[in-house]
C-alpha cells in the first residue's frame, strides 16, 4: 500500500449552520473579543476584571445608570433601524449622521419658532417635519443614483458634512441665543420637550423609547411580511431579476431611502426633543455612523440591531464610568467596540468555512 | 515488460459538502493514448471530481495517483504543474490580449511547447496573434486548449466542451481530440450527449449521485445502456415533436433592430410571427443576437428601431411592468437563469412570488399560496430540494432551471419565450422540459425556443429561425431541415440551393 499521504489543512464551505449554534459562535466572539481587550488593559497595567467591572457597574449598576443607558440606547437603534432599510436593499446610505441631525434641525425649527401651537400639535408637527425633511435629503442621492448611477457611499457620506455646518451656521447666526453669552441656541420650550414616561424599575424616561420599540417590531414586520419589504428584499439581491419581473426598481430605491433617512431624522428628532433639548453640532454624535457597525454586526436584523445597539450603549455608558474610577480615556470604548467588531466579523468567517483536514478512506 | 501505469488513477475519492457527499468514493483511471467519456446526471459528481483535479477542491478522503505516483494537488497552479490542463466551459481568457498573450500571461519561465508546434501537431486553426474579443467562441476554446497545451499538459480534462459549438466546430474539436489521443496524451471529455460519447470515446464512466455506477467500453455499449446506468432507469430519448392545431398569430416582430451602449449593433432587420400552438425555435451561434432578441420582446431592452406586436398591440419600448398590466401575457426565461429572472439568496415560495406578488390586494405579502404551489411544483417536476426553505442557489442547475421554468408556465402565457432551458440539464430533466414545452404548445401557446442542441431544435419545434451575427439568415420548416444546413446558416454560408429551404 501507499505511505499516507501528508495531511494538508485546507478551506471548505458549510453548508448552512442552524441559528442557535450561528448565534453561540457569535457570542463566543465576543467573550474572545473581551479577552483581548483585558490582554490590552493589562498591558496598560489596570486590571481588566475590576475595569470591566466597574464597567458593567457603570453602565447598569444603579436605576439611574439603567436609565442613561437606555437613554443613550433609543438614538442610536432608532439610527440603526433606518440604516438597515436602506442596507437590506444593498444601498449604502452612510448619510444617517446627517439625516440624524437634519431631523434635529427641522424638529429645532417648530420647538423654536412655533412654540404657541397646542403642545400634542407640536410634537407631532416636530416629528412629521424631521421624517419629511430628512426623507427629501434621503432621496438625493437615491435619485441621482437612480438616474444617473452615482457611488451613494460616497454621495450620503459628503451629504453629512453640509448638514454639520448648516447647524454651527443657524447656531452662530440665526437661531442665536441672543441671552447667552457664547454662540448657542436657546434651550427648548418645555412643550416642545417630548413627555416622560415613568417606569417603575429605572425612572422617568422620555417617550422616544416606545417609539423606538415599536419601530422595532414595525421594520422587522414590514421587512417580512409586506410587500415592499419583499421589494426591497429582491431589488437588494438582485436588480436584474426585479427589472425583469416588472418591479418598479427606481421607485422602489426612492421610497425606501425615504423611509430609511426618514426613520434617521426621527431619531435626530427624539434626540434633540428628549435628552438634549437644544440644538447643538454634537446632535448625532457619530450615531449615524455607529449605526452602521451595529446593523453590520446585527447581520441586518431588526432585533439583532436593537441588542447591539444596546450592547454598544452598555460599552458606552460604561466607559465612562470606566474614566472617572481609572482614568483610562473615554476613547478605549472605541477600541473595544472595534475589536469586538473584528472577532464578531472573523467569526462570520467561520461561520461559512471550515478548515478541515484531509483523512484517509477507511477500506 | 509491466503495462505503464494509468497518467490518471483516482482511488476513493471522497468529497463531502456539509451533509451531503459530492463525491462518494469514486474510483477511475485513464490511460494514455484514450479518451475517457465522464457522464453523469447533474449534481452526479461530475464538476466536483474535476474540480478536485484542477486543484479548485481538496478532497476529503482519498488520493489521486499520476502516472502511478501520488499527488496532492493544492492548487491550480499544482495541477498544471502536475500536466493536468482543464478546459473550463466559461472561459478565463482576457478580452483585450491576443491569443498568444493569453497563452503566455502568469506563465513563469518559458513555456513547454512553442504555440506554433502545438497548433501544428493538433491542427487546430487558430490566428495567434488575433485578440480575443475578435474571435468566435470555437476559436476562443481552442486558445484555452492551447494555452494548456502549451506548458506541458498531458493529461486534459473538458468540461462539456460542445455546448457552445456548430456541428462543424464539434467535428474540428474531436479531430484535434483524435490527434491528442494518437499523441499519447489523456483526455477526460465530460458531456450530456450521448452521440458524443460514442463518437469520440474509448470508455465511459457514469456517475451517479456521486457514485462511479459503472465503467464500460464505447464499443461494448449503447446509448440505451448508459442513459439507464445514468438514471437508474430506462428512458424514452425520443424528443418528439406534439401534434397541435395551428392558432392565430400571437407575437408580430417585423424589422427589430438594436445596438447595445456602445453602439455595436445586436440585431439587425428581425422579423417574425410566431403563432398560436407552434414551437418556434432560434439557432445561433452564441451571441448571434439570441439575449437581445428576447431581452427586447420581455421589455427589458428597447429597439432602436422595428415593431413588436402582441395580439395586435404594440408592445415594444414598454416597460416590463407596462406589458404585464396590458394582459399580455408572455413568459420569460433569461438566458442566465440566477443573474435575472430569480433570486439565488431566496427559497422556493419567494422565487415564485416574483411575477404575482402584486396580484393580492392590499400590502401585506401572502407567502400560503406560493407555499402551496411550490410544494405542488416540488413534487410535479421532482425537483430535489432538502426543503421548501432552503435557498434557491444551494439547488443545482437543473433544479434551479424547473423552478424557473415551472413558475413562468404556472402564470398561464400565451407567449412563453424560452432561452436554453435545458443548459446544464441532465437527459431526464431535459425530457420533462421538452414535454412541458409539447404541453403548453398544445395548448395553443405560442413558445420561442432558444436553443443550442440543433438536433433538438430539429425534432422539437416546428419551424426554426436561424439567427447570424443578429440578423435572420434563414427561416426554416424543420421537418424539411438538417443539421449540415442549419450549421452552414449559423456560419453565414451560403447553400447551393438556398431558396428550397428558406
Amino acid at each position: 500500500m501507499f505511505k499516507p499521504l501528508l495531511s494538508a489543512p485546507h478551506v471548505v464551505q458549510r453548508g448552512e449552520v442552524k441559528p442557535a449554534a450561528a448565534w453561540a459562535y457569535r457570542a463566543f466572539a465576543v467573550l474572545i473579543a473581551l479577552a483581548a481587550g483585558g490582554v490590552f488593559l493589562a498591558s496598560l497595567g489596570y486590571n481588566p476584571f475590576r475595569v470591566y467591572a466597574s464597567m458593567l457597574m457603570g453602565a447598569l449598576g444603579t436605576p439611574g445608570m439603567q436609565r442613561e443607558t437606555v437613554k443613550l440606547t433609543i438614538p442610536l437603534a432608532m439610527a440603526s433601524l433606518g440604516v438597515l432599510l436602506a442596507f437590506k436593499m444593498r444601498f449604502w446610505n452612510i448619510g444617517a449622521e446627517g439625516q440624524f441631525a437634519l431631523g434635529a434641525v427641522a424638529a429645532s425649527y417648530f420647538a423654536y419658532f412655533q412654540p404657541q401651537l397646542p403642545p400634542a400639535l407640536l410634537i407631532s408637527l416636530m416629528a412629521a417635519s424631521a421624517v419629511v425633511l430628512a426623507g427629501l435629503w434621503g432621496l438625493v442621492p437615491a435619485w441621482f443614483k437612480t438616474r444617473f448611477g452615482t457611488n451613494e457611499t460616497l454621495f450620503t457620506l459628503m451629504l453629512n458634512y453640509i448638514v454639520l455646518y448648516i447647524i454651527t451656521y443657524l447656531r452662530e447666526g440665526p437661531w442665536r441665543d441672543p441671552a447667552g453669552g457664547f454662540a448657542a441656541t436657546p434651550r427648548f420650550p418645555r412643550q416642545a420637550r417630548l413627555p416622560e414616561l415613568h417606569f417603575p424599575s429605572i425612572g422617568n424616561v422620555h417617550i422616544g423609547l416606545i417609539v423606538m420599540l415599536l419601530a422595532v417590531v414595525l421594520v422587522y414586520l414590514y421587512l417580512r411580511y409586506t410587500k415592499q419589504g419583499y421589494e426591497i428584499a429582491v431589488v437588494g439581491q438582485n436588480e436584474r431579476t426585479a427589472r425583469y419581473a416588472g418591479m418598479p426598481v427606481k421607485r422602489i430605491v426612492l421610497r425606501t431611502m425615504f423611509l430609511s433617512a426618514g426613520i434617521c431624522g426621527l431619531a435626530g428628532m427624539m434626540q434633540v426633543a428628549g435628552p438634549d433639548r437644544q440644538l447643538t453640532d454634537a446632535v448625532a454624535g457619530g450615531r449615524g455612523f455607529t449605526a452602521v457597525s451595529v446593523v453590520w454586526l446585527a447581520r441586518l436584523s431588526p432585533l439583532g440591531s436593537l441588542a447591539v445597539a444596546f450592547l454598544f450603549s452598555v460599552m458606552q455608558k460604561g466607559c465612562s464610568m470606566m474614566q472617572t474610577e481609572f482614568r483610562i480615556p473615554a476613547s478605549m470604548s472605541d477600541i473595544l467596540q472595534g475589536i469586538v467588531l473584528f472577532f464578531v466579523l472573523g467569526a462570520e468567517f467561520f461561520l461559512q468555512y471550515s478548515i478541515r483536514r484531509r483523512r484517509e478512506v477507511p477500506a | 515488460m509491466t503495462p505503464s501505469p494509468p497518467a490518471i488513477q483516482l482511488v476513493g475519492l471522497t468529497k463531502c459538502f456539509d451533509r451531503t457527499t459530492a463525491c462518494d468514493r469514486i474510483d477511475l483511471d485513464v490511460r494514455r493514448g484514450e479518451i475517457l467519456a465522464l457522464l453523469g446526471e447533474n449534481g452526479s459528481g461530475k464538476t466536483t471530481l474535476t474540480n478536485m483535479l484542477s486543484g479548485i477542491y481538496q478532497p476529503d478522503a482519498g488520493r489521486v495517483l499520476l502516472d502511478g505516483k501520488p499527488a496532492v494537488i493544492r492548487s491550480p497552479r499544482d495541477a498544471i504543474r502536475l500536466g493536468i490542463g482543464m478546459i473550463h466551459q466559461h472561459f478565463k481568457l482576457v478580452e483585450v490580449l491576443t491569443a498568444r498573450e493569453n497563452i503566455l500571461l502568469g506563465q513563469r519561465g518559458p513555456l513547454k511547447t512553442r504555440p506554433e508546434d502545438a497548433l501544428a501537431s493538433f491542427g487546430m486553426a487558430v490566428d495567434l496573434d488575433k485578440k480575443i474579443y475578435d474571435m468566435s467562441v470555437s476559436e476562443k476554446q481552442a486558445v484555452e486548449i492551447l494555452k494548456v497545451l502549451c506548458r506541458g499538459a498531458d493529461k486534459l480534462i473538458l468540461d462539456e466542451p460542445t455546448a457552445v459549438l456548430t456541428p462543424q466546430e464539434i467535428q474540428h474539436l474531436f479531430d484535434a481530440l483524435d490527434r491528442m489521443r494518437k499523441e499519447g496524451k489523456a483526455v477526460i471529455i465530460i458531456t450530456h450527449k450521448l452521440d458524443e460519447v460514442m463518437a469520440i470515446s474509448d470508455r465511459v464512466s457514469v456517475l451517479r449521485r456521486g457514485v462511479n455506477v459503472g465503467t464500460v467500453e464505447t464499443a461494448r455499449t449503447d446509448r440505451y445502456f448508459l442513459t439507464e446506468l445514468m438514471v437508474g432507469r430506462p428512458l424514452d430519448l425520443d424528443v418528439r415533436r406534439a401534434e397541435a392545431p395551428l392558432g392565430p398569430t400571437l407575437l408580430k416582430v417585423s424589422k427589430l433592430t438594436a445596438r447595445d451602449e456602445g453602439g455595436r449593433q445586436l440585431i439587425q432587420d428581425v422579423s417574425f410571427e410566431l403563432r398560436g400552438g407552434e414551437i418556434m425555435g432560434v439557432a445561433g451561434v452564441a451571441g448571434s443576437g439570441q439575449k437581445a432578441l428576447c431581452e427586447i420582446i420581455a421589455g427589458l431592452e428597447k429597439p432602436s428601431d422595428g415593431s413588436v406586436f402582441m395580439d395586435g398591440q404594440r408592445i415594444d419600448g414598454l416597460t416590463p411592468r407596462e406589458i404585464i398590466r396590458r394582459g399580455v401575457s408572455m413568459a420569460f426565461i433569461p438566458e442566465d437563469r440566477l443573474g435575472m429572472g430569480l433570486v439565488g439568496g431566496m427559497n422556493i415560495p419567494d422565487n415564485l412570488l416574483l411575477k404575482t406578488y402584486r396580484d393580492e390586494k392590499g400590502i401585506i405579502l401572502r407567502r400560503r399560496k406560493a407555499r402551496e404551489e411550490a410544494q405542488r411544483m416540488v413534487e410535479r417536476l421532482r425537483i430535489v430540494t432538502p426543503g421548501l426553505n432552503v435557498k434557491l442557489s444551494k439547488l443545482s442547475g437543473g433544479n434551479v432551471q424547473k423552478v424557473l421554468l415551472g413558475r413562468e408556465i404556472s402564470l398561464g402565457p400565451r407567449v412563453l419565450i424560452t432561452a436554453y432551458p435545458v443548459r446544464g440539464l441532465d437527459i431526464g430533466a431535459s425530457m420533462t422540459i421538452y414535454d412541458m414545452l409539447n404541453e403548453q404548445k398544445q395548448k395553443g401557446v405560442g413558445v420561442l425556443f432558444v436553443g443550442e442542441d440543433l438536433d433538438v431544435l430539429l425534432s422539437l419545434c416546428d419551424r426554426i429561425l436561424v439567427l447570424c451575427a443578429g440578423r435572420v439568415s434563414a427561416i426554416v420548416e424543420s421537418r424539411f431541415a438538417t443539421k449540415a444546413l442549419l450549421g452552414m446558416k449559423m456560419t453565414g454560408l451560403r447553400t447551393d440551393k438556398e431558396d428550397e429551404y428558406v
